[in-house]
């Protein structure tokens, strides 16, 4: 059974947000990166289901992006992943869903992966496109916001996540897509034995030339904070008197302190 | 601009917010049309075209089969927009249909803007103007950001057909988790989110909530992560409540998150970035650490 689980990189979203010198997109410098949180998730469901099935089957982490993705991989190969392929593109901050699903299609096209996890959105652009659409170019089955997982026989079970909290059951046959959303399970935290362990793992580097076929659908030409409604009121300070204020201002616009 | 509207339906019943794709193609202005996989008995209230397929044969959620019903639909039409709600059975489907169209796709917008859509990202604190690049294009919107059109009017209807072969089987609905809780009676809640830091602070915020009489309340991942039940997560996939008072401590102020809660009369947000998202709908933000302004304001309380 081959597994392929797709991962982005993100900056921490706690992070200030400029613009790049294009003003299309943040300026990469002075950010944290991480891994999209969504994919960790992703990654946690690869990686039990490697596990469950044994040497029978090959867990794969792909991502696209700079060098500094690498960090990211790293991880995914400490949580459980046997290797990855890392498609080089400096630029892929400039790239737009279809053509990021349509590297991934393109790397994953021959290749006979039975089962593709990805995240449901990446939490920087958030267009929940790519998996979808990776599912749409290779003719595989698919299912959305993944909140349960089973595997059995050629067939997943899913449980997708709806608004209000229901679910919908649905069964799918492989080759078959996932894209998985936050609660899904509990990604592990990497232990040092298998960080140590996972240097040892093969990361295969593609440049992302020999893949890339396509050109943007959509142009991103801005790049900005919200326009602010700015009616609150901002405190800062020393604790003692925001403490001080806040309770006068409960005093005066709600009905709960006398 | 054209527009060919997808509606929705669940649990036998027409969805609200199909209303909201209609507010959304007034204020692009021209023609639309709109299709549904519902029933004849939930017709949307609207004058206009609508192409209707019946749920109890193609089934409320198969993105194959109702894939092929809208490209049907988008044949006989020939809109310029493809229009979905960001939901999760938008989100599912509009780019099977951008792929078969090769349209660009759209997702999550929040306004109209002269050159193209405002769309959110960075989870919520950051917008970005998106254009598509080919005639036509597939968008989604972001739930809530444009205003439902009153439901009035009939539509024509006009029956559609499709093959109903399918990889994927729907097996029907899980209702939500039982609630021990119910926030919405609460006129107090304080939330607890990822700012907290760890399990052992959730004590910290359940004080204060204590305080204030009022109810704890909490965001997704502090309940993903098990440190507090489900019943008291807020949300587009937890509760939506509207209380006197909303204290969200340590929340950044995601859409979803939102959504469950900016309709309280008075929200105060703890929060050590200035420019968290939750800035925008908090009646007042203290820029503070939750671990040090919390437990100082439940102290004051209690004397
Ligand atoms: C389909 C879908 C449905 C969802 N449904 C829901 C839902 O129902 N409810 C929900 O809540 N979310 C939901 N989410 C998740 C949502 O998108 C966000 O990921 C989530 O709300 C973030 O929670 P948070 O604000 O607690 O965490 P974060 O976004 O991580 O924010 C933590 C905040 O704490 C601040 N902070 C950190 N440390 C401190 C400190 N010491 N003192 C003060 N502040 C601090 C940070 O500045 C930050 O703003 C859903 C997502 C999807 C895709
Ligand atoms: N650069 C990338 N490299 C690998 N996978 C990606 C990349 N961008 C997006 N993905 C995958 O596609 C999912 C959805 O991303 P998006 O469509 O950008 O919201 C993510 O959760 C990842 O699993």
């Amino acid at each position: 059974m081959k597994l392929l689980v797709c991962i982005k990189q993100v900056p921490d979203l706690e992070s200030r947000f400029k613009p790049n010198s294009a003003g299309t997109w943040y300026s990469d410098s002075d950010l944290a990166w991480r891994m999209n949180e969504y994919d960790e998730y992703a990654v946690e469901q690869a990686v039990q289901l490697r596990e469950r099935l044994g040497d029978t089957a090959e867990l794969t982490v792909l991502s696209i992006g700079p060098d500094r993705v690498v960090e990211a991989i790293k991880k995914s190969l400490a949580m459980g992943c046997d290797n990855a392929v890392h498609i080089q593109d400096p630029a892929s901050h400039e790239k737009d869903p279809w053509q990021i699903a349509g590297i991934i299609a393109a790397y994953a096209r021959d290749k006979g992966f039975d089962i593709i996890f990805t995240g449901m959105q990446s939490q920087d652009r958030g267009s929940a496109q790519v998996g979808v659409t990776v599912a749409e170019l290779l003719g595989y089955a698919c299912a959305t916001t993944l909140v349960g997982f089973a595997y059995d026989n050629g067939a997943i079970t899913a449980k997708r996540e709806l608004e209000g909290g229901v679910k919908g059951i649905v069964k799918l046959k492989i080759p078959a897509l996932v894209t998985c959303q936050l609660g899904l399970n509990i990604p592990r935290y990497p232990t040092l034995p298998n960080i140590m362990k996972a240097k040892k793992k093969e990361i295969t580097a593609i440049a992302v030339a020999s893949l890339l076929t396509e050109a943007p659908l959509v142009n991103t030409t801005s790049f900005h904070p919200p326009a602010k409604k700015g009616s609150g009121i901002v405190l800062e300070g020393a604790v003692e008197d925001l403490v001080e204020k806040v309770i006068g201002i409960l005093k005066e616009k709600t009905a709960l302190l006398r | 601009m054209k527009t060919l509207l997808i509606g929705e339906y669940r649990e036998g019943k027409l969805l609200d917010s199909t209303y909201e794709l209609l507010g959304f193609a007034g204020q692009l202005g021209g023609e639309s049309a709109m299709l549904l996989i519902g029933s004849e008995n939930q017709l949307p209230a609207y004058n206009g075209r609508l192409y209707l397929a019946d749920a109890a044969t193609y089934g409320e959620y198969n993105p194959e089969v109702h894939k092929r019903l809208i490209l049907q639909a988008v044949e006989k039409e020939q809109p310029d927009a493809v229009v979905f709600l960001h939901s999760s059975y938008g989100w599912d489907l509009a780019p099977r249909i951008a792929v078969n169209l090769k349209a660009g796709q759209v997702s999550e917008i929040v306004a109209l803007v002269d050159d193209g859509y405002e769309t959110s990202c960075c989870n919520g604190k950051m917008r970005r103007t998106v254009k598509p690049a080919t005639t036509r294009s597939v968008l989604t919107i972001q739930a809530g950001a444009f205003p439902a059109l009153q439901p009035s009017g009939t539509p024509q209807v006009q029956k559609i057909e499709g093959d109903r072969t399918s990889t994927l089987t729907f097996s029907g609905y899980e209702p939500a988790e039982k609630k021990e809780i119910d926030l919405a009676k609460a006129d107090v809640i304080v939330s607890a989110g990822r700012g907290i830091g760890k399990k052992d602070n959730v004590g910290v915020i359940a004080a204060l909530a204590k305080a204030l009489g009022g109810e704890l309340g909490a965001s997704r991942p502090v309940v993903d992560a098990e440190w507090v039940a489900h019943d008291h997560q807020v949300g587009t996939t937890g509760q939506t409540v509207s209380p006197k008072l909303y204290v969200a401590c340590g929340i950044s102020g995601a859409i979803q998150h939102l959504a469950g809660m900016k309709k309280s009369e008075f929200i105060i947000a703890i929060n050590k970035d200035k420019d968290a998202p939750i800035g925008e709908i908090a009646d007042l933000l203290v820029v503070a650490d939750v671990l040090q302004f919390v437990p100082a304001l439940t102290a004051r309380l209690a004397k």
